[in-house]
């Protein structure tokens, strides 16, 4: 992945990008840049530097090396009229919990000095926008971890931004509270909205992303769309198989069966672009697996591939 | 409007809602204390050989020690688990730091709010010394913005160091070993000159003693230029050190 040339109209620009913690190197001079109306991604394992980066894009960390331009701008010089233009979504929930929920939204409004009869009028919209309008005179503190999550949004949206940040926007919710989230960020981005946002979450990076970049231990480790990912790093299927008997006996067997074979503990994965052509090879070899799963490939896999079974090993 | 005012906005928009119950505890608390200690405890001083402390009643030579006192007391309460709070429980500074506002608007805004607190607190305790009839010199304007002087000189180190508490254990260990001894022999009760050398000088290293020293010189009427800008000085260089490390301590911690 060959470094795109520098692009004046880039929205986010980073070469060189570096975030150190005194001996701690959080951050490893990581390249990218993000245009104006795409959803872009930071995929990675805890620890690999994606909040780290996520702070200094919101002109919050400093930057510790190498280049980085916000909105065109250098968060070292221009960090308020950068923020001044942003959302952000932080992992942990700031909201304020003296405040009911909408006065969330037109007081927070108040530090970007938004006057407050649009600051009124864009809290009632929002917080219809991510479905709150009946819990507008609430306390912040019942609210479930999705609610929350969603006025957080709302917040972060109240100054009308171009770029939206979300440090990890779904972590922690249930299947039905994520489900919200996207598709509320989806409709966001088809406003307009250039999001940013970091996960760990395969299928999250899918659903949302137009392109992203993986981390790992600090440094950028694959960079692409979710399905150029999936067709570099992966196959288009894989399939998952599981023995009655010990896997490692099998190794010799499933030769030449699959692009790639992985034995692990529990499972065999085969990586192939037709997995039941694969299922049945297995069969007329004689081998009786005790389940078969033919599946697509998934940025999980991708990530597993690049990143490694670490805490598995 | 500037990032600081807006800080100092949001935390006035809370205490409007908090604001009677504060102003009466204002209010109560030095009542209680020039009616108990002062008129009370005077009482038998009063009966003493010498009648007065330092040609005044007891009630009046404690009056103005109270005063600052309690703008040190208030500085520490606010000083504490409210900047802990929006530090690290509640996280209120990392929402206004995604917004154009800076580390130096927080610093700024939180010691706008304590100067107001300290007004307020201040003004209630004047006003009550005076029903008291415990001030006797037109020089006693001056008390007020001395003891709210008093209490930054406490309140602004006391922030920069609250930012980097994890957990209120330190907070307890502050209010038993350094505000309640200060309380207790910073002046306010009895003159320090009585104290063992030692332990006077100490008092002297502290923002209280100048406190104490100035606000009763003032409203007792003995009041001299040249000590009371000593006294200033001294607490106006406890403060400028504590927001110049409030500064420093706030951007470690939220802007790393």
């Amino acid at each position: 992945m060959a470094a795109t040339p520098t692009r004046s109209d880039a929205l986010i620009h980073a070469r060189g990008l570096s975030k150190r913690f005194g001996n701690l190197v959080a951050v490893d001079a990581v390249d990218f840049d993000v245009d104006r109306g795409e959803a872009f991604g930071f995929l990675g394992p805890n620890g690999a530097g994606k909040t780290s980066t996520m702070r200094m894009i919101g002109c919050v960390s400093p930057v510790s090396g190498g280049i980085l331009r916000v909105l065109g701008m250098d968060p070292a010089i221009d960090g308020p009229r950068i923020r001044a233009r942003l959302g952000v979504v932080p992992q942990a929930d700031t909201l304020d919990r003296e405040l009911r929920v909408a006065e969330n939204l037109y007081t927070y409004a108040r530090y970007f000095d938004i006057p407050g009869p649009v600051a009124r009028q864009r809290t009632a919209e929002l917080l219809d926008f991510v479905q709150l309008g009946d819990r507008a005179d609430d306390e912040v503190e019942p609210l479930s971890g999705g609610m929350k999550r969603r006025l957080a949004i709302a917040r972060a949206l109240i100054s009308e931004p171009e770029l939206l940040l979300l440090d990890e926007p779904t972590t922690g919710l249930d299947p039905q509270a994520r489900h919200m989230v996207w598709d509320r960020l989806y409709r966001l981005k088809q406003r307009g909205v250039t999001i940013v946002l970091t996960t760990h979450y395969m299928d999250e990076a899918e659903q949302l992303c137009d392109r992203l970049v993986v981390m790992d231990k600090a440094k950028i480790v694959a960079s692409g769309s979710p399905r150029e990912l999936i067709e570099r790093y992966a196959t288009r299927e894989v399939l998952e198989l599981r023995f009655a008997i010990d896997a490692a006996e099998l190794d010799g067997k499933l030769l030449g069966l699959a692009d790639r074979v992985e034995v692990l503990p529990d499972r065999v994965l085969l990586y192939t672009d037709d997995g039941d052509a694969a299922a049945a090879a297995i069969h007329q070899r004689g081998l009786r697996p005790e389940s078969t799963l033919v599946r697509r490939s998934t940025l999980e896999d991708v990530f597993l591939h690049i990143t490694g079974r670490r805490l598995i090993e | 409007m500037s990032g600081a005012l807006k800080v100092l906005a949001h935390h006035l928009r809370l205490y409007r809602r908090v604001w009677k119950g504060s102003v009466f505890v204002s209010f109560v608390s030095p009542v209680l204390y020039l009616a108990s200690i002062g008129v009370g405890l005077g009482s038998l001083v009063s009966r003493g050989p010498a009648h007065t402390i330092g040609g005044v009643s007891y009630a009046a030579f404690i009056a103005p020690g109270l005063l600052a006192a309690t703008a040190m007391m208030t500085a520490s309460s606010e000083t504490t688990f409210p900047i802990m709070s929006r530090v690290y429980w509640m996280r209120t500074y990392d929402a206004m730091l995604a917004s154009p506002l800076g580390v130096r608007d927080l610093v700024a805004g939180e010691i706008l709010w304590l100067t107001f607190r300290l007004a307020i607190v201040s003004l209630i305790f004047f006003l009550v010394m005076a029903a008291f009839q415990t001030v006797h010199s037109v020089q006693a304007v001056f008390a007020v913005p001395v003891a709210m002087l008093s209490g930054l000189a406490f309140g602004a180190p006391v922030m920069a160091w609250a930012a980097k508490q994890r957990t209120d254990t330190p907070f307890a260990l502050l209010f038993r070993f350094v505000v309640t001894p200060l309380f207790v022999l910073g002046g306010t009760f009895f003159p320090i000159d009585r104290l063992p050398r030692l332990v006077e000088g100490i008092a002297w290293l502290t923002p209280l003693a100048h406190g104490v020293a100035l606000t009763r010189a003032l409203t007792t009427g003995h009041a001299v230029a040249s000590a009371a800008l000593g006294h200033v000085v001294v607490l106006a260089a406890y403060a400028t050190v504590g927001i110049a490390a409030a500064m420093v301590t706030f951007r470690q911690e939220l802007a790393r």
